[in-house]
């Protein structure tokens, strides 16, 4: 058993199983981010890291589970309540809309803020919108260093830099908490590095899930670490204390526990 | 000046095509579905027009009420019809033809409501202004006062809509909801919402291209005019050249439509006139399969 801390917990999740036909991708698995933590969820590939992830933002509905914001109980979230729910995630794909460019990729991240409703908004109203919706926009981009990309065309960019403005899109909606598909994958050394600074940096304002496969990434940045493997947490705790588990290491190394 | 002549005849007939056009590209955009009942949509909001036209007594106030009619009529069309279509035939060798079938059953359906509601026989919208032509250096044009003003409130719309995609946030939603849905509503945009609205606007554009068609003909329609048959056609036609994707491409492709009609009419052979449209559609799928306008860059106007 597992005890929750609930209170301070800014979400968490309990009993959640998924099965796709007959296969049991997730098994009665638990999760909890604290407010400010950076939480990292890793394991073998095929364990159900990016299922959980897809049942946090609504990509995949559980089949069972319980989910908690803030504390509080309530439905897992449709794709469509993220935002306002104060929740954001980047995607492993980094998923930028190519032919926009970088500043209108993330303004889309912000349209939450757009007052106006369908009528209005053909009106003047929609253009105060969008020049506040830009200005928070270039504001994003300036915290992750991409603040001249501003009007280059997104498949234009270096991969490194698509991961930017990717997080970028996912910060101009100002969430609690943010969760990051594999932001290092593909990434050099020092643009890891660059990318565990940024991290640290963030959760001093949010917290922050991280799915990852860099174990230098992993051990730096997250305060906790969640190991999946075959569709069930088989350690939790700090990156010292999973480190050492000897049920981690097997499913790593792959000799059954 | 007959080379004249046909170019301006060509431009106006191919304006309307470029409505029509920019109608199929705004829902396959937004729900990647051939709205084959757009030509019945056109023709019932012409109908609007008309009862509008006929009560109000002025053709400048009865486009925008057309345009609204046109509007709502598609709006409720897709959140009544294709959103529950889309969700139930998400598996399946039907799945991907059935919202497109369904669009021509819907043709059907429009025209014969219209039938029993209006009559089969000829209605008419008089046109604004004159039809006559203009007089140049003692010859007389077809190029008259009513189709310049076609032409002049067509590439108005045209900018009006350039404006909403390219210069609001809800013409960013609406672009990017279009390249890529999923993206879009994890980001936080309300893709069931631009997707009606993408409807709305389509069956706005529509409305505009029946009504002008209709008065840049003789004025008469019924439930049978060959001139919806024509636009129906020119207007997937043209927009399928252009990409399907792209409302610039759409505008263009309904231009050139229009001027290749046009030139064929005045100097080929009047009876070639039905066929012109899909020996250009041919030849450009050979020619160029993505359209005029490639894919990539299309989704961007």
């Amino acid at each position: 058993m597992h005890l929750m801390s609930t209170k301070t917990a800014a979400l968490h999740v309990e009993g959640v199983s998924i099965s796709f036909g007959g296969l049991r991708a997730l098994n009665d698995v638990y999760l909890e981010i604290g407010s400010n933590e950076v939480v990292g969820l890793i394991g073998p590939n095929g364990a159900g890291k990016t299922t959980l992830f897809n049942a946090l933002c609504g990509l995949v509905v559980p089949d069972e589970g319980r989910f908690f914001l803030q504390g509080e109980s309530r439905d897992f979230p449709r794709t469509d309540e993220l935002v306002d729910l104060g929740i954001a995630r980047t995607l492993q794909g980094v998923g930028l809309f190519g032919d926009l460019s970088v500043l209108e990729n993330v303004m889309i991240g912000a349209q939450h803020l757009a007052q106006s409703g369908l009528i209005s908004a053909a009106l003047a109203r929609n253009i105060k919108d969008e020049n506040r919706i830009r200005e928070r926009a270039r504001i994003a981009l300036e915290r992750v260093y991409a603040g001249g990309l501003a009007s280059r065309r997104a498949d234009t960019l270096s991969y490194p830099d698509t991961k930017r403005v990717a997080i970028a899109r996912a910060l101009v909606s100002e969430p609690k908490i943010l969760m990051l598909d594999e932001p290092a994958g593909g990434l050099g050394v020092q643009d890891i590095e660059w990318m565990n600074t940024l991290i640290r940096n963030l959760s001093a304002q949010m917290s922050v899930l991280l799915v990852e496969h860099h174990m230098d990434v992993i051990m730096s940045v997250c305060s906790k670490l969640y190991v999946l493997n075959f569709g069930e947490v088989i350690a939790s705790g700090s990156a010292e204390t999973v480190r050492r588990d000897p049920a981690v290491i097997a499913a790593y190394l792959g000799t059954g526990a | 000046m007959q080379l004249l002549n046909t170019i301006l005849i060509g431009i106006t007939a191919g304006s309307i095509y470029s409505l029509m056009a920019i109608a199929f590209v705004l829902v396959w955009r937004s729900t990647r579905v051939i709205n084959f009942a757009q030509a019945g949509m056109a023709l019932l909001s012409t109908y609007f027009g008309y009862e509008a036209v006929t009560r109000i007594g002025s053709f400048w106030l009865a486009l925008p009420i057309a345009m609204l009619g046109g509007a709502i009529f598609s709006a409720l069309v897709e959140v009544i019809l294709m959103r529950v279509l889309v969700k139930h035939s998400s598996s399946g060798p039907i799945a991907a033809v059935a919202p497109i079938i369904a669009t021509l059953g819907l043709l059907g359906l429009i025209r014969s409501v219209i039938a029993m509601i209006w009559g089969g026989q000829d209605l008419r919208i008089p046109p604004p202004v004159s039809n006559n032509g203009f007089t140049v250096n003692g010859e007389v044009l077809v190029f008259s006062p009513l189709k310049l003003l076609i032409l002049i409130t067509t590439f108005i719309l045209m900018a009006l809509l350039t404006i909403l995609f390219q210069r609001t946030n809800l013409g960013l939603s609406l672009r990017a909801s279009a390249y890529a849905p999923e993206i879009a509503r994890l980001s936080g945009v309300r893709v069931d919402l631009t997707r009606t609205l993408g409807w709305a606007l389509a069956g706005a554009a529509g409305a505009v291209a029946g009504v002008f068609q209709t008065v840049n003909g003789n004025g008469n329609f019924s439930p049978d005019s060959i001139e919806f048959s024509l636009l129906l056609v020119s207007g997937f036609i043209a927009a399928v050249i252009g990409g399907l994707d792209s409302l610039l491409g759409a505008v263009i492709g309904g231009l050139f439509l229009g001027l290749v009609i046009s030139f064929v009419l005045i100097y080929l052979n009047g009876g070639l006139f039905f066929i012109a449209p899909f020996v250009v559609l041919l030849l450009v799928l050979f020619i160029r399969p993505q359209g005029i306008i490639g894919a990539k860059a299309g989704r961007r106007a």
